[in-house]
């Protein structure tokens, strides 16, 4: 089939890692291409790629077979690629037609005025094809988080019917936050789109991306490793291309996975948040890991938050070592002995600008001021310990953080809760956007806290992580724990099992 | 009310899109009252403020107080309307008074007066609109092309103005007699003040520009997530210097009007217009974050903070009381619009 729009060997490269290496990757006419791997792998940028956003550092791109330049997402547009994004794009202050054609008002001026009634009318008809049946002048904000999708939806297949040429739709993700009736619906869209465009679909839940793609792209590190007709896949096929590896017990260092002991560090009962989660109980012990499985909207990160006092609990008791415990901020959380590695590594969990020695001594620098001096020499001397104990590539201390990789980042996040003395570590997403190699030394690093008798609350990248690490994994769904299970060495639970509770 | 949804309804429940992934369903979906009845606080206070300066002074509705009222509203008036679209795309404007004093010392020069022998009359208003409109679009250059945050390029600017019109006239004043520049506020049509006249029509056309051209729809997609505007292909820089170049325009006209209205120009004419006019925007519930709020939020803003200043003369506040009871007022109008549950970090 002669693609409509493909790109051939394109890398891109972010400060730290490489996203996409040497990827080709094509779309036919009226044809749907499954894009899958585990987070991080590349799907997404994959998308930004074809849509504007991430030029390539080299490869190039083509539509119809002439190589272009895809400048903009706009400049995408115009050339018949348009996207939806995984995080909304929708302007919660303008109205749902306002948002429609944002950037497109040109369709109805006169004078140089809006037609507010033309607008309306035109996004009228784009939400018909959606399903979606709410007034186009009303705001985005009062719509709901499964409406505005569907408004997002909307908003690229307006592209439909306005360029000359074929349209391709980019789909990140679009089924992640939507209900099963929802979910239905797109694909209902999906299948009636095809006689006109092209579609690419990215999706976690594989048995959907088999269900509705043509062909399948599977990615692994930035890289195509598998391709093939959804016809001939199976969803254990797919996910043997996707992880790669026989032997996870071995890549989550499952054999250091020690039984925990009985000495609990945290003990939460009934704890609760007005719109997020609620009756949430749980005992951690030392030397345990706790994971917590859920999808976007479980309440998991919250609950997160509320552990590490940067968010209030509403209901409920936290007794920290057999004390209890109410925080009012993050550092009464730290004075406990509990520390967050936040999933925005670079905006929350260093000082971009700090060296490697500062960022490490950030949360508890009282231990190292004398006479309201900070002592300079032993802060180097604990950020060298450190430094080796972790195996941090760093050129010296001294050094900026922001200039690390992110595994080395990573790492040295892990070391300002170690310096301050932590007992439990609540890690969410700890190996989001870092390489594989040294994502397993992120995994050696967690073993190594809980052979210490730390406690590690994990918020896993992939379900995959939560239950290779884990020695207990709570599901949350709708804000409430829907099932525990126990993840002794050897007797891990399956993806499905969880799956099953989390959607 | 769906054609004009963002008037008076701020909606503070809105999440930053970007982040809309990490907020849970419940939350987006549900709006409390408070929330709703928060954007109406402006109005709210507005009549509050009316009811109780009546109690103390039986005076405020006479007629001549509220023909005065709407007198001294229409500058500040004219000011907001350009503040207003400033602030909704998230940026400041701290040149107003420069501006001001810039284009009102111009105007003086222009017709007839003590100083200079030029007497060009109504001319002198166009010039001085245009001269508001250049300085206004350099602010918008220097933010934009020299990447510095509004804050730093339009208090430069401002300064720059109110030293260009302290060096023109010499640090004196020039008083006019132009008639035809007076009857802009002494003059009366229809029982009215002209100069209100002129505030409405400044009104009526922001609001068209904020409500049906694309330069207002516009302004609220780049307050809102600039990166979302990008993305839609707005032409974010040119949005922005021709922003402030409106703005520049509006302070210039305003200029014009504080010639009419005082009958001389010098350059300490505009002394306290940026407080009340940025106090008028607050507290009628622009967001200074960007993206929520309205020109006729700024109107009821700018009649809060007129009402305010003319009950305590009326009830014989002692001037420097006034001014801390603005400066206490603008803290209030802040306290009461901020949806505090949504913000971690302030800087």
């Amino acid at each position: 089939m002669e693609p409509v729009l493909e790109i051939k060997g394109v890398s891109v490269s972010f400060p730290g890692v490489k996203a996409l290496d040497e990827v080709s990757f094509s779309v036919g006419k009226g044809e749907v291409v499954g894009l899958i791997g585990e987070n991080g792998a590349g799907k997404s940028t994959v998308l930004k790629v074809l849509n504007g956003i991430y030029q390539p550092d080299s490869g190039g791109v083509f539509v119809d077979g002439a190589p272009v330049r895809i400048a903009s997402p706009r400049d995408a547009f115009d050339k018949g690629i348009a996207m939806v994004f995984q995080e909304q794009l929708i302007l919660p202050s303008l109205t749902v037609a306002e948002n429609i054609f944002l950037g497109r008002e040109e369709e109805f001026l006169r004078y140089g005025l809006i037609s507010k009634s033309r607008m309306n009318a035109a996004a009228a008809d784009e939400l018909r094809k959606v399903h979606l049946e709410v007034h186009p002048g009303r705001r985005c904000a009062d719509l709901t988080f499964a409406d505005r999708q569907m408004v997002e939806i909307a908003k690229a297949l307006s592209l439909d019917g306005r360029i000359k040429g074929d349209v391709t739709i980019l789909l990140d993700e679009p089924t992640s936050m939507l209900e099963k009736k929802e979910i239905d619906l797109l694909f209902g869209i999906v299948e009636d789109l095809k006689q006109r465009a092209s579609i690419v679909f990215i999706s976690h839940r594989l048995e959907e991306v088999l269900a509705i793609s043509d062909r399948v792209y599977v990615m692994r590190d930035g890289k195509v490793v598998f391709e093939t007709p959804a016809k001939d896949a199976t969803v254990k096929a797919l996910h043997q291309h996707m992880v790669g590896r026989q032997l996870h017990h071995e890549y989550y260092r499952e054999a250091r996975q020690a039984a925990p002991t009985a000495v609990p560090v945290m003990e939460a009962q009934g704890l609760a948040r007005r719109n997020s989660f609620s009756n949430v109980s749980f005992t951690l012990h030392e030397g345990e890991i706790i994971g917590i499985a859920g999808v976007i909207g479980s309440g998991r990160e919250d609950l997160a938050k509320c552990l590490a006092g940067h968010k209030p609990i509403d209901a409920g008791t936290l007794k920290v070592g057999g004390k209890l415990v109410s925080f009012r901020a993050a550092h009464d959380a730290a004075a406990c002995g509990i520390g967050l590695v936040p999933s925005e590594r670079k905006t929350e969990g260093l000082v971009a600008t700090f060296s490697v020695a500062e960022n490490m001594t950030l949360a508890a620098l009282p231990k190292f001021v004398s006479n309201g001096m900070i002592r300079f020499g032993d802060e180097e001397k604990i950020a060298h310990d450190w430094i080796v104990r972790l195996k941090i590539r760093t050129p010296s201390v001294r050094t900026k953080v922001g200039s690390l990789s992110g595994g080395n980042q990573q790492k040295v996040v892990l070391a300002k809760w170690r310096v301050a003395g932590v007992r439990v570590v609540i890690l969410d997403h700890p190996t989001r956007g870092i390489d594989v190699g040294a994502k397993e030394d992120v995994y050696e690093l967690v073993r190594d806290m809980t052979a210490e008798g730390l406690a590690v609350i994990l918020l896993g990248d992939t379900l995959e992580e939560v239950i290779g690490l884990s020695s207990r994994i709570l599901v949350m769904r709708d804000g409430e724990i829907a099932a525990t299970f126990d993840a002794a060495r050897g007797k891990k639970p399956t993806q499905v099992e969880l799956v099953g509770y989390m959607v | 009310m769906a054609c004009c949804g963002r008037v008076f309804t701020p909606g503070r429940s809105v999440s930053h899109s970007g982040m809309g992934v990490a907020l849970s369903r419940a939350s987006v979906e549900s709006i409390p009252l408070w929330t709703r009845w928060r954007s109406w606080t402006p109005v709210a206070v507005l009549l509050a403020l009316c009811v109780l300066i009546r109690l103390f002074s039986p005076n405020f509705l006479s007629l001549s107080n509220l023909v005065g009222l709407l007198n001294s509203a229409s500058i500040p008036l004219v000011l907001s309307m350009g503040a207003t679209f400033v602030i909704l795309m998230g940026s400041i404007d701290l040149s107003i008074e420069g501006i001001v004093a810039v284009t009102a010392v111009l105007v003086s020069l222009l017709v007839d007066n003590d100083v200079s022998s030029y007497s060009i009359g109504l001319f002198a208003v166009p010039i001085a609109i245009l001269v508001g409109g250049a300085m206004g679009f350099a602010n918008g250059v220097l933010h934009v092309k020299l990447k510095i945050p509004s804050f730093m390029t339009t208090l430069g600017v401002g300064f720059a103005g109110i030293g260009i019109a302290t060096t023109v006239l010499g640090g004196f004043t020039a008083r006019i007699s132009d008639q035809s520049i007076r009857f802009l506020s002494l003059g009366r049509v229809l029982g009215l003040p002209v100069a209100a006249w002129i505030a409405f029509g400044a009104v009526l056309l922001s609001f068209l520009v904020q409500e049906r051209t694309r330069l207002g729809r516009w302004l609220y997609a780049i307050g809102t997530d600039e990166m979302t505007a990008r993305h839609a292909g707005i032409p974010i820089e040119k949005t922005r210097i021709l922003t402030f170049t409106i703005a520049g325009l509006f302070y210039g006209l305003a200029g014009v009007l504080s010639v009419a209205q005082f009958g001389q120009g010098h350059a300490l004419i505009s002394q306290g217009r940026l407080f009340t006019t940025v106090t008028a925007v607050v507290v009628g519930g622009t967001s200074l974050s960007g993206g929520v709020g309205s020109v006729l939020n700024s109107v009821i803003g700018v009649f809060v903070v007129t009402i305010l200043a003319n009950g305590m003369i009326l009830m014989g506040v002692a001037p420097y009381v006034q001014q801390g009871v603005q400066g206490l007022l603008i803290i209030v109008a802040v306290t009461l619009a901020l949806d505090r549950s949504r913000l971690d970090v302030v800087k």
